[in-house]
């Protein structure tokens, strides 16, 4: 196994993100908890990353050197576990025994607790400080290595994410790369409900960013996003995807209600037979 | 022992370390615009290229910290100990739970700081540290303690809160002494068979000069320097209480959760004996000098002795 599982082609990453969606309906039903919609908005994303050369050795998933991605959301953990499923690094009873004592997939993502997690994630706001002093000491290591955070777009309501933005800038490090899921839903309601945060690209550039706005469910855009994202070098990168919380499943798109709830049976055999 | 004599605040010590430890290139430090007042300023004059500036955005500083150690980076990150408090959760989430050897240090704890008033006089930041999992607690008592306790968090492999002093107080050691010093090993610096002071920071100088006046009156206490709040230096607690039979504690902290909170379950648990506590009583702080303060608040020599002939008396 090399240093990158390469750089896979559209057809190639779009049936691994067709595979990471059965698996998070599948495990979230198993743990009749999760989170499953804001997994299935975000997986084209992380799909689309891990895809086009990302630094990563799955037989040795703490490699020194590797890429980091950050989940910063940590909740759509199940949409980080179906990726890890996906490239081999942890097995379908892994996956299937999510939320149980003792799995080694937790509630939400932790990195003592699973191979290829970069990050103890679960409380918002914190992973893109987080990405910033991983970035910084990939400089001191004269490393390549780059380092990529995803947030939600609530998550973006916590002030921390800002004094990351700041400091980021600051620091200019051009190996810290940001990806922002646009779903407009949060916990209780939708984003705007809640309350609205507006352009988010506009923000990021005013904090010194290079953004780009794509559409997280086309993997044409996420790939070239992804390869202008590494192409920027003296700034820190922010993706702002828009994308659908539920993506895939008719009765979770754009529903707040399965932010944070799982399907039943009934919708499991309705989910399954939608994504097959 | 003879008097002591005026070294630094313990924040001397955080800094003056800081430079002795920079010859290993793992270490880093990380400020939240208080440089100069926490003394890492020391360091970044001679290594501005391992020093990073955060502005005052302590959350945002803390989960730095987190991902430089990730990368195998020794990472010190210091502001007030009342502001560390601001990214508590972050320390609690961020840094111990995976279990990140990062070193926080808060400086400025306490009433000790004085006039700058209750909103900067952390109070309770050993009882939020102690709470969580693997974290490491020290609050030493002189500058060449904290010198010499910051040396020894390079090795230390998880992660730690070390509160110094703004002020400077007498000194315990001295340039021999200090270096016998053991996180988690609590300190014997008086013995004496009729009660045991436990203190710690600013209140070990406080305690030896109420041990010497009860002296006076035939009352012969054993002082201890508990620098190491968490992990406690249990055996040494055992022994005291066996040999003393009741224990008065001493710190610049609530009497909640702190030191004396610590001794206190300890001892519930293990070895009951009459326990007084001289601390902050459950209220906030105010501005004013320093001595004014520590009268104001009961924090003096004199607090100490009477809560030692109370604790003598409870236990007879």
């Amino acid at each position: 196994m090399g240093e990158t599982l390469g750089r896979l082609s559209i057809d190639e990453l779009e049936e691994m993100s067709k595979n990471c969606r059965l698996d998070i309906v599948r495990m979230t039903h198993a743990a009749r908890s999760g989170h499953p919609g804001g997994s299935l908005s975000a997986i084209d994303l992380i799909v689309g990353l891990y895809g086009s050369n990302f630094r990563f050795k799955t037989d040795d998933p703490s490699w020194a050197d590797r890429d980091r991605f950050i989940l910063s959301k940590g909740h759509a953990s199940p949409a980080m576990y179906s990726i890890l499923h996906q490239i081999g690094v942890i097995g379908k009873e892994d996956i299937m025994s999510f939320r149980e004592i003792g799995s080694v997939c937790q509630g939400h993502v932790d990195m003592k607790w699973t191979d290829g997690v970069d990050f103890s994630a679960g409380s918002l706001g914190m992973g893109l400080s987080f990405g910033l002093g991983s970035a910084l000491a990939a400089t001191m290591d004269s490393s390549e290595r780059e380092v990529w955070v995803m947030l939600g777009d609530g998550e973006t309501q916590e002030g921390e994410v800002w004094e990351a933005a700041m400091s980021a800038s600051f620091h200019q490090t051009g190996n810290l790369k940001a990806i922002i899921d646009r779903n407009g839903i949060q916990n209780d309601d939708f984003v705007n409900v809640q309350m609205e945060i507006g352009d988010i690209g506009s923000k990021f550039s005013a904090f010194g960013w290079a953004t780009k706005e794509i559409d997280g469910h086309d993997m044409n855009e996420v790939v070239k996003a992804i390869d202008w994202a590494k192409s920027v070098n003296d700034q820190p990168v922010a993706i702002i995807a828009n994308t659908v919380k539920g993506k895939g499943v008719s009765f979770m798109e754009n529903n707040p209600d399965f932010h944070g709830k799982a399907p039943s049976d009934d919708e499991l055999a309705i989910a399954l037979e939608e994504l097959m | 022992m003879s008097s002591p004599s005026i070294g630094g605040a313990s924040r001397d010590g955080y800094g003056s370390a800081l430079l002795r430890i920079a010859d290993n290139p793992r270490v880093v430090v990380l400020e939240a615009d208080l440089g100069k007042s926490t003394k890492s300023c020391l360091f970044r004059s001679q290594h501005p290229e391992r020093t990073f500036s955060l502005g005052i955005s302590e959350q945002n500083m803390m989960l730095v910290a987190a991902g430089l150690a990730e990368a195998g980076k020794i990472p010190f990150a210091s502001t007030f100990a009342i502001f560390t408090e601001r990214g508590f959760e972050q320390i609690r989430n961020g840094i111990a739970r995976p279990g990140f050897a990062v070193h926080v240090c808060g400086s400025h704890g306490g009433i000790h700081t004085g006039s700058d008033g209750s909103s900067a006089q952390s109070i309770e930041d050993f009882a939020i540290y102690r709470s969580i999992p693997g974290m490491t607690v020290i609050h030493p008592s002189d500058d060449l303690a904290a010198e010499e306790l910051t040396v020894q968090l390079q090795s230390l492999g998880g992660p730690s809160y070390m509160r110094t002093a703004r002020n400077k107080t007498g000194r315990i050691y001295d340039s021999g002494t200090s270096k016998g010093l053991r996180i988690g090993k609590g300190s014997t610096l008086r013995n004496g068979n009729d009660a045991a002071i436990i203190a710690c920071g600013v209140m070990v100088e406080r305690a030896l000069n109420a041990a010497n006046s009860l002296s006076g009156e035939g009352v012969e206490c054993t002082v201890i320097d508990m620098h190491t709040i968490k992990p406690l230096d249990e055996e040494l607690l055992a022994n005291v209480a066996n040999r003393c039979g009741c224990i008065v504690t001493a710190e610049d902290h609530s009497i909640i959760g702190g030191l004396g909170g610590a001794v206190a379950e300890w001892s519930a648990l293990n070895n009951p004996v009459p326990i007084e506590m001289v601390g902050v009583m459950d209220r906030f702080g105010e501005s004013g000098s320093t001595e004014d303060l520590m009268r104001e608040m009961g924090l003096n020599p004199e607090d100490i002795a009477n809560s030692v002939k109370k604790c003598v008396r409870r236990r007879n």
